[in-house]
């Protein structure tokens, strides 16, 4: 069983297949897509909890962290191969888990969410080459390998979220998707290069071969100081860390690149579901854990951390003001990838990708819950014009409350404890960032809860009459309802000794759990949901009641701090100015210079003819005319009669016949 | 003597083309069919070359040489090495691909497809000679039928473009010409091979010298040489085309036949790398050397003005074709970052990569032209404004032209990538700065590139096109060879790699 | 025995008339008949010439007889045209046949 190890390539490869084979299939055949489509991510589930037991045991027989490495030779330039390499390690299985399970049913949900779209076939092709692409970056061991596949996330979200290109703001938010995240992703090639040029290898784990995180290139990196012009000396390491973080922070749409993920909300709903659980923003947080070894302990943590604190309250404080039932959780996602972050920052591997777990389920959990609600309300998505749909939509309600509690961090659902465990992180190592933490806590739990007052209780404000979903929407939801409420258990301390820190760190230290931690961030979350029933519970509205207390601030958190509206009159306008400048230096200037030196060389030639003509030409035109007109006398004796032509042939040789005599 | 296989492929399109004058002209489809079978052969010979050539080792194959024109030592002197057989398949390749795109041309069949066949043996002489004046008939040979492609199947304003073209490169011709004729005063030979052993053992600059002295000028050697290096470097910057000589080619590619534009962007921009790796770094290492500083700086140039330009442009084909001066920036960037002090590998990465990025343009370049085509023959505009929604009503058109753009901003997986990511890994330890500031080019490759998409297949339909009718089986024929290559080279690059590899090193010796 | 200048005056004599239908005649026939004396003209000279000049080996008898073949020969390639003129311009006047005119 142990050799099933060595085939952990073809868990992205069953994806890629149905991909590729939906994508010749014509657009009719919309149930032979989808179910090739599902049967493929199911096998990859399959394979991954065959890898995942298979793993357990040997890891239960003591070999300690262990790494399963694959080789394939790929190119040569010059005298180094570049290898195509595979790993399986804790953290891989872990994210292949998560997110084979959650695409399963995110497939399965679409289904039924799909089920009138015309387009569904290429949904399915697309959706699957976006499974395909997640797989292969969590089981690459090689950062080239791992940067295309990162590329390939953002393609598959550029395709997914302008799934419905007939609407001019789905194809905006496509493209602003993929330039945003492409802003970070240049960051990180850079950090590619500089690492390439400084390593000579982008391998990850190796045996024998030369890799990045072999300890002689560890010490080596982070003992190798560089100057960088405006910022003096500091650690490689450290610069390393920041350029590979800004990668992270265009996927895991980190301040200031967090701009894209709110308008990905333009895309169909299993796509958000997939983009803010398991696949695209997952992949920033998930680079940050893989390249752990190599930015433990450097200044680069201490980026990571605040950029994450930051981003976490920024995005939460954004929330509230949202009215968009799915904006809401946009910027909850941002809001909790920058708890991740800021868990990671911290030194905190385990917590970071524990949370990244829960989330995974609870978010996706959340969407397909909205999507449920949209699908309800017949399209749509105002949470002014919802209420009381927990009497029409019972399923969606509790499963969707179930997904609210966890993610407001109330015992004993899942984001309890991997929120906790961040916390605690943060209670220990940096008390400011624990504050920023607390109040983030507090904000989450107030918004999700001002959410579930406005859809779901008090009275219904929608025109029309909202339905439950169908049953392949329902299904997944309480499936991942039971995971966001139990998936929390595998890294609590009390029970089994915290199974999940010791399987993806054995080796490192873990924070002591803290009871004061955890009393705290529960009155906290407590607090934020008795602040919103206060305001939004009690009585029925129209208008938010925030909105007079709040007034102009209230605005400014309802247009995200004019975020957008920033980075349009700077950078966009630079850059469309630069673009219009260039186009005009080629038409004005280079081209001027062309034709002004074809118009000068022209002029120049004119006047040479007219001297020409003037001086040269004035006695040899008068030569001329007169060789032409008694060319045109001489002419006459061509008349077209043979009979002339021989009379002048005898003439002239009666005349050369004389001409011989008498000479 | 062994078989004349270089001879045979390089000439077999021209001897082909005047049998296939004798050719009634009325009759197309007969026309049509016997130009692309004419086309193929070629195509299967340089296959053969592909698999037949030995790619251990770095030495010149299949030679042809012998003297030529004894009175001015001219030989006859054919060989292929990793540089060029890419370039030679290339352009085996594309050929039959244009002459299957020109299908629809009605006017003057029988000319315009006799000048493809044409420019098929000019371009294939250029790639394999190795004698300046052989390399230089060829050079020229290429040159004319393409004047004619613009000039008489060309749109609205193909007399001014065709113009252009046409001084802008012969104008680099001429400072080439003399240049050369300098070196063959100097050193009595036209071998590029020979030259180049001079030039290395200093022998070169002596002669070059004596030469100036008996003609009264008291010049340095290095002097001299700078003076060769830029009449020569001139010709091949016009061509590639290097920011600020770049504006001929949007006019041309506008006004030019589909076919030309993909040939033109396809394989006649190459010519120009192709004479910076054949030439001008094997014979002037030094002067490269002395100057690397500024003209990486016109490369870096070419890739950030080439980019912004295109953001700006409303024509389509305009577009593309800025797109090419950027993309053909990075092959120079490549270029000139090998002559900074650094390592082999760096260098050979970075070679490696323009040589790759070479064969990739070739393919993305004249896919994405090729597309354009396609939609201007239905639609009858390429303005970008006009357009919209086209995804809905030309699916397969959609589906092509997206991976063929995709390829072209450097998706992984697709070719364009592993040749830039080359290019870069190669260029960042030789010349860091610029090469941090020629990332900024692949962003606004992906903004300007990213917005054509959204333009024309997203959004409402457009009003003046509702009804265009998808790819037909022909265009399919076209598309679906450049769409294998973009997936094969971007997933496997080995092969093409291998043929390179052996002759980079060698061609590396030189700045070692 | 009749001297050699009888012949090439009477020769002479022909060759004129047969100018002189050449050159002043209207009719295409005509200028073809022309054409036979000037030919025939040239064939007394020849056998003339062979009969009176010392070593006597009949190559002047010879030589007329192809210039009679190659006359008839002509006669007919003359006649052919005459006829194809005709059916273009609908007359055989050779002063109204203009066509050769530059």
């Amino acid at each position: 069983m142990e050799g099933l190890l060595n085939h952990c390539f073809w868990i992205p490869l069953f994806p890629l297949f149905a991909a590729a084979l939906i994508a010749i299939f014509k657009n009719n055949r919309r149930k032979a897509a989808s179910s090739l489509a599902i049967l493929a991510i199911a096998l990859s589930f399959i394979f991954s909890i065959l890898l995942f037991l298979v793993y357990l045991r040997g890891h239960e027989e003591g070999h300690g962290t262990l790494r399963v490495l694959l080789h394939f030779p790929w190119f040569t330039s010059g005298g180094t191969p570049e290898v195509i390499s595979f790993i399986v390690d804790p953290l891989t299985l872990m994210m292949l888990l998560v997110v084979t399970l959650v695409s399963l049913l995110v497939f399965i949900y679409s289904l039924g969410y799909m089920h009138e779209d015309p387009n569904s076939v290429r949904f399915f092709c697309f959706l699957s080459l976006f499974a395909a692409s997640m797989l292969s970056l969590v089981i690459s061991n090689h950062l080239l390998i791992l940067f295309m596949c990162w590329e390939l996330v953002g393609l598959c979200s550029y395709l997914l979220i302008g799934f419905w290109y007939e609407k001019p703001e789905a194809a905006e938010a496509a493209k602003k998707a993929f330039i945003v995240t492409r802003i970070g992703d240049i960051g990180f090639f850079i950090g590619l290069l500089l690492l390439y040029q400084k390593t000579g290898s982008l391998l990850l784990y190796g045996e024998g071969h030369p890799s990045l995180f072999s300890p002689e290139m560890l010490h080596l990196l982070k003992t190798h100081a560089v100057t960088v012009p405006f910022f003096g000396g500091i650690l490689l390491t450290t610069l390393l860390g920041v350029l590979l973080f800004m990668g992270a922070m265009g996927k895991s749409a980190q301040f200031p690149l967090h701009v894209w993920l709110p308008d990905a909300m333009e895309g169909p709903t299993p796509v958000s579901a997939l983009i803010h659980a398991a696949t695209m923003v997952a992949a920033g947080v998930f680079l940050v854990a893989r390249m752990f070894p190599l930015l433990d302990g450097t200044g680069a943590m201490t980026v990571i951390s605040w950029t994450g604190g930051f981003t976490a309250l920024f995005a939460a404080t954004i929330a509230i003001a949202q009215f968009d039932i799915k904006r809401v959780l946009a910027y909850s996602t941002i809001s909790q990838l920058g708890y991740m972050m800021m868990g990671l920052g911290l030194g905190g591997l385990v917590a970071g990708t524990f949370h990244l777990m829960t989330h995974a389920f609870f978010k996706a959990l959340l969407f397909l819950g909205s999507g449920s609600v949209i699908h309800g309300c017949h399209g749509e998505q105002d949470m002014r014009k919802m209420g009381g749909l927990r009497k029409e939509m019972p399923v969606t309600f509790w499963t969707y409350l179930t997904g609210t509690l966890a993610l407001a961090g109330i015992f004993p659902f899942s984001g309890f404890f991997s929120k906790d465990e961040i916390l605690t992180e943060a209670f220990t190592k940096n008390r400011t960032l624990y504050g920023i933490g607390t109040l983030t806590a507090f904000l989450t739990a107030f918004y999700m809860f001002r959410q579930i007052f406005m859809v779901f209780l008090g009275k219904g404000r929608l025109h029309g009459h909202p339905h439950e979903s169908p049953p392949t929407m329902l299904w997944p939801l309480r499936i991942l309802a039971v995971l966001a409420l139990v998936s929390g258990f595998v890294g609590t301390p009390f029970l089994f000794h915290n199974p999940f820190h010791h399987f993806i760190a054995a080796d490192r230290e873990g924070v002591a759990p803290s009871y004061l931690v955890m009393i705290v961030s529960t009155t906290v979350a407590l607090s934020g949901i008795l602040t919103a029933y206060l305001i939004y519970g009690r009585r029925a509205f129209i208008e938010d009641p925030l909105i007079p207390a709040l007034k102009g601030f209230f605005r400014l958190l309802e247009k995200k701090y004019y975020m957008d509206e920033l980075y349009q009159n700077t950078f966009v306008r630079a850059i469309s100015s630069l673009a219009s400048l260039f186009k005009t230096v080629d038409q004005v200037l280079i081209d001027g210079f062309l034709h002004l030196t074809g118009f000068a060389s022209l002029t120049l030639s004119r006047f040479n003819q007219w001297i020409d003509n003037f001086f040269i030409n004035g006695g040899f035109d008068k030569a001329c005319a007169g060789i032409r007109g008694g060319g045109g006398k001489l002419g006459r004796l061509q008349t077209g009669r043979a009979q002339d032509y021989l009379l002048y042939a005898s003439i002239g040789a009666m005349v050369s016949y004389l001409l011989f005599r008498l000479l | 003597m062994p078989f004349p296989m270089l001879s045979t492929i390089n000439l077999f399109p021209l001897l082909g083309g005047f049998l296939f004058l004798l050719l009634p002209s009325e009759k197309k489809g007969l026309l049509r069919g016997s130009a692309l079978c004419l086309s193929l052969v070629p195509l299967c010979l340089s296959f053969a070359l592909l698999l037949q050539f030995d790619r251990s080792t770095n030495v010149l194959q299949y030679v042809e040489k012998f003297p030529w024109i004894r009175a001015i030592g001219v030989d006859y002197f054919l060989a292929v090495d990793g540089l060029s057989l890419t370039m030679i398949f290339l352009t085996t390749f594309l050929t039959p691909l244009a002459i299957l795109t020109s299908f629809s041309i009605e006017k003057n069949l029988k000319t315009y497809l006799f000048l493809f066949l044409l420019l098929e043996t000019g371009m294939l002489g250029v790639f394999m000679a190795l004698n300046f004046f052989h390399f230089f008939l060829f050079w020229e040979v290429g040159l004319i039928p393409m004047f004619f492609l613009i000039k008489v199947w060309g749109s609205e304003n193909r007399h001014y473009a065709a113009f252009k073209f046409f001084v802008y490169t012969l104008s680099g011709s001429v400072a080439m010409l003399l240049a050369f004729q300098l070196l063959y005063l100097a050193s009595g030979t036209f071998n590029f091979t020979e030259l180049a052993e001079l030039s290395q053992s200093g022998l070169l600059q002596t002669q070059l010298v004596f030469l100036t002295q008996r003609v009264g000028f008291t010049l340095s050697p290095d002097t001299v040489m700078t003076i060769v290096f830029f009449a020569v470097s001139l010709a091949f910057a016009i061509k590639v085309p290097i920011w600020p000589f770049h504006t001929w080619l949007p006019d041309a590619h506008t006004e030019a036949p589909t076919a030309g534009s993909m040939v033109l962007a396809g394989i006649l921009l190459k010519m120009g790398v192709y004479g910076f790796l054949r030439i001008v770094l094997p014979i002037f290492p030094e002067v490269l050397q002395r100057f690397a500083p500024l003209l990486g700086l016109f490369a870096l140039a070419s890739i950030l003005f080439g980019a912004f330009a295109a953001m700006a442009q409303t024509d389509l084909k305009r577009m593309i074709a800025y797109s090419s001066v950027n993309h053909m920036g990075y092959c120079m960037l490549g270029i000139f970052a090998i002559a900074a002090q650094g390592e082999v590998e760096a260098k050979a990465s970075a070679l490696n990569g323009v040589l790759l990025q070479m064969f990739n343009h070739g393919i993305s370049a004249a896919a994405l032209f090729f597309m354009v085509g396609v939609l201007y023959d239905r639609a009858h505009t390429r303005d970008l404004s006009k357009f919209g929604g086209l995804r809905k009503i030309m699916p397969l058109f959609a589906g092509f032209m997206g991976i063929s753009t995709f390829s072209s901003l450097g998706l992984p997986g697709l070719n364009g990538f592993i040749s830039e990511f080359l290019i870069f890994r190669g260029s960042f330890p030789l010349r860091t700065g610029l090469t941090l500031f020629a990332t900024g080019g692949l962003l606004i490759t992906a903004v300007y590139l990213l917005t054509m998409i959204q333009r024309l297949f997203h959004g409402p339909i457009g009003s003046s096109h509702p009804h265009l009718s998808d790819m037909t089986q022909r265009e399919l024929a076209v598309t679906i060879p450049l769409v294998f290559f973009m997936f094969l080279v971007g997933i496997y690059p080995s092969p093409l790699l291998e043929l390179t590899n052996r002759s980079v090193l060698h061609l590396l010796e030189i700045f070692s | 025995m009749i001297p050699l200048s009888h012949f090439l005056t009477v020769s002479a004599v022909l060759f004129a008339i047969g100018l002189y239908g050449v050159l002043a005649r209207k009719n295409a026939v005509i200028v073809l008949m022309g054409i036979e004396i000037m030919m025939n003209a040239a064939n007394l000279n020849l056998i003339a010439f062979s009969r009176f000049l010392p070593a006597n080996r009949l190559t002047g008898q010879l030589f007329a007889l192809f210039g009679i073949t190659i006359a008839a020969a002509e006669v007919a390639v003359g006649l052919a045209l005459v006829i194809a003129i005709f059916r273009m311009v609908k007359t055989i006047e050779v002063d109204r046949i203009e066509k050769l005119k530059g």
